[in-house]
């Protein structure tokens, strides 16, 4: 079945049926970013499932999920199109004596030299469902590619001067992130509905570690996440997200674990911890919070 | 579910709901009721513009009012565009959709007032902001029937050079005007983001372009190079007691320069507070006035370590991307624990392009950085400045001048 949800019920019963564990505000924007055509801004802490949430929704639209990573200095020709100057210059290299050059330079600036980024693909496309967006971690890129997006996301076109001005026949879903490295300009972020995922409480935890790391026993699902709950109340630089949950758990289950205990947990900290002098705060304290975890 | 569950507005002058239809299409009384609870949020300092009511609108068409937690969820995703809006935004929510009282919409609501500021209010602002005694006030006054200096530059001269500590009212608006006028700019940094240039790599994209033209022959090598950008600047400046004498003339150096450069401020005594929004104000009083508003602890005792605790947790990350400079201003005067700071700091250090520190006591005549925090301090900054006067803030302009556009340290 991949259609467009009809109700934010629905939304959340999709999202629950491919393991993603979300609260129901994720599912009410979801719901209203689809229904007004508005791309979706999803802001959280590193590892709270910003970037699944977009995967998630391309399989519940039944999609084509395009990607688009940022990074400081990313420009049109990574994200949106460039001509294929290689194919070009051997193109007009190959002519005959008799070929018309003008018609030859017109042909060599078609669609088919075109070499198609991910913006543009996600505008001009053949899918018979449009597809699904995510850009990124948008924190990531520059002040002048937000500029850039906030064109592209008012009205879903895009002009290349040789060819024309290519405006998408349906609008995509788009899912922005952030991880808040920076703050990303209100312009853009008003064009938008917004989102903030937060940690989950300990019960959604439980639930999503057993949806999502289905090889840990459901004992030591319980105790990884109490025991990365615990950490979050910590004193630490960088608390773990959801993802470390999630590894911690796929990586004790692999030990063989069954429940935790102070040797293990002290084992594989680094599954979740990747600051050392977090390491070294903890390390003194891992067979308390165990025995904390262990009641949970 | 029953008709008392609906949403209902709390502001006395609007129109109650009427039972019927629930969706805002047929819902005369719901858009100018949207309007007001929209004015509420513009009053508690949120972006709340004819956008976002639009879209709220549209919005509630698709979203079953009987069910409350939706309506909140579909007006927060409209309305709020950062997590720090989500606090202001859930009160206002609670006391015009749903209060116990429907009265308490009528009552003080939190945020900014939208008065100005009058001219006596301004001056107790700033006192209470930057902890003026009422004998520094009533020099104020004073200070208009003192005589100006006949000679304009030597007056300034005795102003770059005078102590902050024994500064007049007037004076500092004279300082504002130096600071705001300093020729200094923030040095630059190579981004990752190419420009065409007369040297540098080849530009293959652009030379390949220009042989298409020439039927494929290279006639020209085109070159770029790395775009530079301002270094941005984080500002960490203590407000506690012992610094009382300079915190006014610092948050003044502060929102002279967030005019200009890309500028993260945060104030601390002993709890850490961000400033940065606040001093963008364009009107010094109003910015200085909105933290105060803010910042409650205001000449309070010092915990330097705490609060570099708090920013490396919560703030680094998001404030120290792009090669940023640290800039700390406190004079050391610390009751935490020394190893905690060092601590801090070698964390900070790591993060920051470059970490100054600011004391304005270096100024002073056999001065020895000998309390504990700043002997703690010490051997972890890059730099270790005077902040004193006019003329130190000018040194500090040209020592951000003159940062390299590469890492400077290994």
């Amino acid at each position: 079945m991949a259609s467009v949800p009809m109700t934010i019920d629905e939304v959340e019963m999709r999202l629950r049926e491919r393991r993603y564990i979300g609260d129901r505000g994720l599912a009410t924007s979801i719901f209203l970013a689809l229904k007004l055509e508005k791309p979706l801004f999803i802001e959280g802490e590193a590892g709270v499932g910003k970037t699944e949430a977009a995967k998630v929704m391309a399989d519940v639209l039944g999609a084509r999920l395009i990607r688009l990573q940022c990074y400081e200095g990313i420009d049109l020709a990574h994200a949106v199109y460039e001509w294929n100057y290689p194919r070009q210059l051997l193109h007009i290299r190959l002519l005959g004596e008799g070929d018309d050059r003008r018609t030859a330079e017109r042909e060599i600036f078609s669609p088919e030299f075109l070499l198609r980024r991910p913006l543009l693909d996600a505008i001009d496309n053949d899918d018979p469902t449009p597809p699904v967006l995510l850009i990124d971690e948008i924190d990531r890129s520059d002040e002048e590619f937000e500029a850039f997006l906030l064109e592209l996301l008012s009205d879903f076109q895009v002009s290349i001067p040789e060819i024309g001005t290519i405006k998408a026949k349906k609008a995509p879903f788009v899912v922005i992130t952030s991880n808040r490295t920076r703050e990303v300009h209100d312009a853009l972020k008003r064009r938008c509905l917004y989102h903030w995922i937060d940690y989950p409480d300990l019960e959604k935890e439980v639930e999503i570690v057993r949806a999502r790391a289905p090889e840990a026993a459901d004992g030591l699902a319980r105790e990884v996440a109490a025991l990365v709950q615990g950490l979050r109340g910590m004193d630490l630089y960088k608390v773990p997200g959801v993802a470390e949950t999630l590894d911690w758990a796929r990586s004790l289950a692999a030990l063989g674990a069954t429940r935790i205990d102070a040797s293990i947990v002290d084992a594989t900290l680094g599954a979740a911890l990747k600051y050392q002098e977090d390491l070294e705060r903890i390390r003194e304290q891992v067979p308390a919070l165990v025995e904390k975890a262990r009641g949970a | 579910m029953p008709e008392a569950d609906l949403p209902t507005p709390a502001a006395p002058d609007l129109p109650a709901m009427r039972g019927g239809a629930r969706r805002p299409g047929n819902q005369p009384d719901l858009l100018p009721r949207l309007g007001a609870f929209a004015r509420l949020l513009h009053d508690a300092g949120m972006e709340a513009g004819p956008r976002r009511l639009t879209d709220a609108t549209r919005a509630l068409n698709h979203v079953d009012l009987k069910h409350q937690e939706d309506f909140r969820s579909a007006l927060r995703a409209v309305f709020v565009s950062r997590k720090e809006d989500i606090a202001t935004f859930e009160a206002a929510f609670d006391i015009f959709w749903a209060p116990p009282d429907p009265r308490a919409a009528a009552g003080a609501m939190p945020g900014r007032s939208r008065s100005l500021p009058m001219s006596p209010e301004r001056a107790k602002a700033w006192a209470s902001a930057l902890g003026l005694s009422s004998s520094q006030l009533n020099r104020e006054q004073d200070a208009t029937t003192i005589p100006t200096s006949s000679s304009g530059y030597s007056a300034e001269e005795l102003l770059r050079h005078k102590d902050f500590e024994q500064m007049t009212w007037q004076e500092t608006e004279q300082v504002r005007r130096l600071l705001e006028q300093a020729p200094w700019r923030v040095a630059e940094r190579r981004t990752r983001r190419l420009r065409p240039a007369k040297a540098g790599r080849i530009d293959l994209r652009r030379t390949a372009r220009h042989a298409i033209r020439s039927s494929g022959e290279l006639m020209s090598l085109f070159r770029r190079r790395p775009r530079l950008r301002r270094r941005p600047l984080v500002l960490i400046c203590d407000v506690s007691g012992s610094m009382e004498r300079y915190s006014r003339l610092l948050m003044v150096f502060a929102h002279a320069i967030a005019r200009r450069e890309d500028l993260e401020a945060f104030v601390f005594s002993t709890r850490l507070t961000r400033v940065t929004r606040l001093l963008r104000h364009r009107d010094l009083d109003r910015a200085l006035d909105s933290v105060s508003k803010r910042v409650h602890d205001f000449s309070g005792g010092t915990r330097i370590g705490d609060a570099l605790a708090d920013f490396n947790r919560h703030w680094a990350r998001r404030v120290l991307g792009h090669g940023a400079v640290v800039i700390i201003v406190s004079d050391g005067w610390d009751r935490g624990d020394p190893s905690q700071l060092t601590a801090e700091l070698i964390h900070l250090r790591r993060t920051a392009h470059r970490l100054i520190w600011l004391n304005p006591l270096i100024g002073s005549d056999g001065y020895q950085p000998l309390t504990r925090g700043m002997a703690a301090a010490l051997p972890h900054c890059d730099d270790f400045l005077a902040a004193n006067n006019v003329q130190a803030l000018d040194d500090l302009g040209r020592l951000l001048a003159s940062l390299g556009s590469r890492p400077s340290r290994s």
